[in-house]
């Protein structure tokens, strides 16, 4: 790939701006950034417009805005369930998380497990939830360096600089953690805002332009494979690919705000309404993922893929090169570097908030609970910057050291790991039914069935064919998973409930009206 | 949704928009077709995109209801 002088400026001068805003937030806002509630959670102070930024810049990632489009390019109908999947998240949000933020602005809670802990009084079932989303989010904020990497290829960077490999990778990521460190969630909000714009103007071009040099979007959609620009029905003995779709997407939308990035973005609002307001604004961005997944049929109806000079690209990275290749073959320079620039702001503001998240993860729920229970505030504070650094080195070091499809499958399985954390932390809402030793039974079962499911599909898949008699229902293990884990936990809740009740609970009604 | 529990307000039938995206959504079949297209594009992917939208005209009698509750 030959470097391109134009677009890498312009990508520098943005990358660079961006980056200094990070550091100036220590002064927005100013408070004591030495505590959790500050630093991790911007002092709950971010109005409905500020939450907008940050929960679009934290939920529609670098990667989501590589690899969906890229799923497109490889595989057709199949790819676009994220766009049902970020649309059935909002009445989710607008209906449970007004609760959690409720109970958690009451009772002082910066995690799930903070909840869980609260609610049930059980420190093993907290430590289970904090480990699950600690381990779901290390391969995510991994996977937002390759996001980077992919950009910094598409501008002809050469990855190893000075005999060191994988320097711009490195550099970016010492940005990161630099700011990240210094002014926590407030200078991940502020380049937020930035990213967006970044992202909007990028999208926007890209919907106008290039359709229109294809010769619109007719001849975009007729370029496009008739097999795989619809989904595979049901038959006599399989439920088919439109069932599959749809448990992808229904999975994905139930997992999606347990994840401790989604979570720290929705506890950092500061009012339940201004949550309300989000799940009838957010849909904007799922719009714009649409427009951005066309992008992938925009990629094959362009040719990309047989054009020499993207080969290496694609060599190296696979389809999740055919976005930036096309944006190369599109647009001038200097809106190449806009773009790109969009894209690694994009990976920077995601992988900013999944570490301070996984940074409150650890302090509150193991630190706190397990090492240092009589630590102060400050002591606290200190716990969760080192903590989030770590989770940052070690998202780099996997990214240097594994192939990209650890990362990709890891991640995979994340997503079955965290929606195992359903019952504990979004039915808990509703009912004290549950028995906390029901609950770890039953996560538990829905972790074991998980991961075994994904590794007989090789972890290249997630959607499983399960048997009953002649049919076959393909169906997102996260789902058949979950369904495991309720029944194993009403079941061992009821034995429970019966034989040793344990009402032990520090919430009371009132504390969830929000 | 809690029937009237002791932990939040009773449940009004408004709630019941939250469910409709998930209706319309969910039944793949229903959508997963050519015809009609709009500008060339295919029902499958207009009708979902269209969704983006109408899910949050869905959420804002609710969100609406619940204004009101709070006066």
């Amino acid at each position: 790939m030959t470097a391109n002088p134009v677009a890498i400026a312009v990508f520098l001068i943005l990358f660079v701006l961006v980056s200094c805003l990070g550091f100036v937030a220590t002064k927005w806002r100013k408070a004591d950034l030495h505590s959790v509630h500050e630093w991790g959670l911007g002092g709950r102070s971010f109005g409905t417009l500020i939450t907008w930024f940050l929960l679009g810049g934290d939920l529609y990632t670098a990667y989501t805005f590589i690899a969906v489009p890229a799923a497109m390019f490889a595989t057709g109908a199949a790819g676009f369930f994220a766009v049902p999947y970020t649309i059935l998240i909002y009445p989710i949000l607008f209906l449970c998380f007004p609760r959690l933020w409720a109970v958690a602005h009451a009772r002082g809670y910066v995690t799930a497990a903070d909840y869980v802990q609260g609610r049930f009084g059980s420190k093993t079932l907290a430590l289970a939830i904090a480990v699950t989303g600690i381990a779901a989010i290390i391969p995510y904020v991994a996977l937002q360096l390759v996001g980077m990497q992919v950009v910094f290829a598409g501008l002809g960077i050469p990855s190893t600089f000075a005999g060191i490999p994988n320097l711009p990778v490195i550099i970016a990521f010492g940005v990161l953690a630099a700011y990240t460190y210094s002014s926590g969630l407030r200078g991940t909000a502020l380049t937020a805002v930035v990213k967006d714009l970044l992202i909007y103007i990028t999208v926007l071009s890209a919907i106008i332009v290039i359709p229109a040099a294809l010769g619109g979007y007719g001849k975009v959609f007729a370029s496009i494979d008739p097999k795989q620009l619809l989904l595979a029905h049901g038959s006599d003995t399989s439920l088919g690919g439109t069932f599959s779709y749809a448990s992808l997407a229904f999975g994905s939308a139930l997992a999606l705000f347990l994840y401790p990035h989604s979570l720290t973005g929705i506890l950092s609002s500061s009012s339940s309404m201004a949550i309300r307001r989000n799940a009838i604004l957010l849909p904007a961005y799922s719009l714009a993922l649409a427009l951005l997944a066309l992008l992938g049929y925009m990629a094959v109806a362009a040719g990309i893929k047989a054009m020499p000079e993207y080969a290496a690209g694609f060599k190296a990275f696979g389809n999740n090169f055919a976005i930036p290749a096309l944006i190369l073959h599109m647009f001038p320079a200097w809106f190449v570097g806009l773009a790109f620039a969009a894209i690694a702001i994009g990976a920077l503001v995601p992988a900013s908030i999944m570490a301070i998240a996984s940074g409150n993860l650890f302090t509150r729920n193991i630190y706190k609970a397990f090492i240092a229970p009589g630590c102060s505030e400050r002591q606290e504070g200190r716990a969760a910057k080192l903590a989030s650094l770590s989770v940052k080195i070690g998202a780099l070091l996997f990214v240097l050291f594994f192939p990209t499809s650890a990362a990709i499958q890891l991640q995979l399985l994340g997503g079955v790991w965290i929606c195992q954390t359903l019952p504990a932390v979004l039915l808990s809402l509703y009912t004290r039914w549950f028995h906390p030793i029901g609950l770890v039974a039953g996560w538990i079962a829905g972790i074991v069935s998980g991961s075994v499911m994904a590794w007989q599909l090789s972890l290249k898949s997630s959607v499983y064919p399960l048997h009953l008699g002649s049919l076959t229902i393909p169906c997102y293990a996260a789902v058949l998973a979950l369904l495991l884990n309720i029944v194993v936990a009403v079941v061992v809740s009821l034995a429970m409930n019966a034989a040793a009740p344990d009402r032990a609970d520090e919430t009371v009604p009132a504390d969830y009206r929000a | 949704m809690n029937q009237g529990n002791s932990e939040g307000r009773k449940f009004h039938p408004i709630y019941l928009l939250l469910l409709v995206p998930f209706v319309a959504l969910l039944w793949v079949p229903f959508y997963d077709r050519i015809e009609p297209s709009l500008f060339g594009i295919p029902f499958f992917y207009w009708f979902q995109m269209a969704w983006t939208l109408l899910g949050a005209v869905c959420t804002w009698p609710v969100y609406r209801h619940e204004e009101r509750g709070r006066k």
